[in-house]
């Protein structure tokens, strides 16, 4: 097995890519994470099995990771409590009002060069590294 | 069947993850921290499956319809809008503080961390708040 992070970056990339490929292939959907969760919160008539076992999916493979190797998972968050509920919230609600998150935007919205996923992927990656920036260079690196 | 599909695809979709690294934030942050130790792995990861999906598309598409279901759900918006770039730097707001979007952070509650489960529920509420304030549904 080749162990480069580089390299099991690249994999993984193509992994996510063809689970997105085949979501589009057999059930004719756009595999994102916060469109799909989403749209469950707020359920159609037959539109919410394949949501929930998308989602069951995600779980599952988190399961299978853990036995394989248990550190591939987080135990503590960097931040505060109050933190962590604020980045989900805005998380959460952002993807949703935005219409899309990495996986939506990024990952099929880029593949299917949507300007919107462009727009939305340059804004939210340079407030992201906008807010790594300010929290670990300027505010003191608290997290 | 398409129950079947959904359910493969979120299992590979969430190894995926797990092999790329991505399901441990600080491997997002060392991304997003551009005056750090520089970690370029989340944009081979980004590259690698939209590169996959902007190949394999297309070839999807052309069929005219899924293998399982009856048409394709595709986003038909393709304005540049005011609410896109707002959830989208909210987004990224909440991504850059602690290095968790959505698809991670779901994978990640089976490690059985209270601060992942905190940050879930707390997304689940921004995007129900999201449904409340969203045009009424009928």
């Amino acid at each position: 097995m080749a162990s480069s992070p580089l390299l099991l970056a690249l994999l993984g990339g193509l992994m996510i890519g063809a689970a997105a490929v085949l979501l589009l292939a057999g059930a004719g959907r756009i595999a994102g994470v916060s469109g799909i969760v989403g749209g469950a919160l707020r359920p159609r008539a037959g539109d919410l099995a394949w949501r929930l076992a998308f989602v069951l999916g995600l779980l599952a493979g988190g399961a299978v990771l853990r036995v394989l190797s248990s550190e591939t998972l987080p135990k503590d968050l960097p931040g505060s409590g109050l933190t962590i509920a604020l980045a989900g919230l805005l998380v959460g609600f952002g993807a949703r009002l935005g219409g899309g998150c990495t996986s939506g935007h990024g990952v099929c919205g880029l593949g299917r060069r949507s300007p919107r996923s462009l727009a939305a992927v340059l804004t939210f990656m340079t407030v992201a590294f906008v807010t790594v920036f300010l929290t670990r260079h300027v505010l003191g690196g608290a997290s | 069947m398409t129950v079947l599909v959904a359910l493969l695809s979120g299992l590979v979709f969430a190894l995926g993850l797990g092999l790329a690294g991505m399901t441990r934030p600080e491997n997002v942050l060392a991304f997003l921290d551009l005056a750090g130790a520089w970690d370029p792995a989340l944009m081979l990861v980004l590259g690698g499956a939209a590169g996959l999906y902007m190949l394999a598309a297309p070839l999807v598409l052309r069929r005219g319809r899924p293998l399982l279901a009856p048409r394709f759900h595709l986003p038909q918006r393709s304005r540049v809008d005011r609410s896109l770039l707002a959830g989208a730097a909210l987004f990224g707001l909440g991504w850059g503080l602690v290095g968790l979007c959505p698809g991670p952070a779901l994978v990640g509650l089976a490690g059985g961390s209270g601060d992942l489960a905190l940050f879930v529920a707390a997304m689940l509420a921004g995007m129900f708040l999201f449904t409340r304030v969203e045009a009424p549904s009928p």
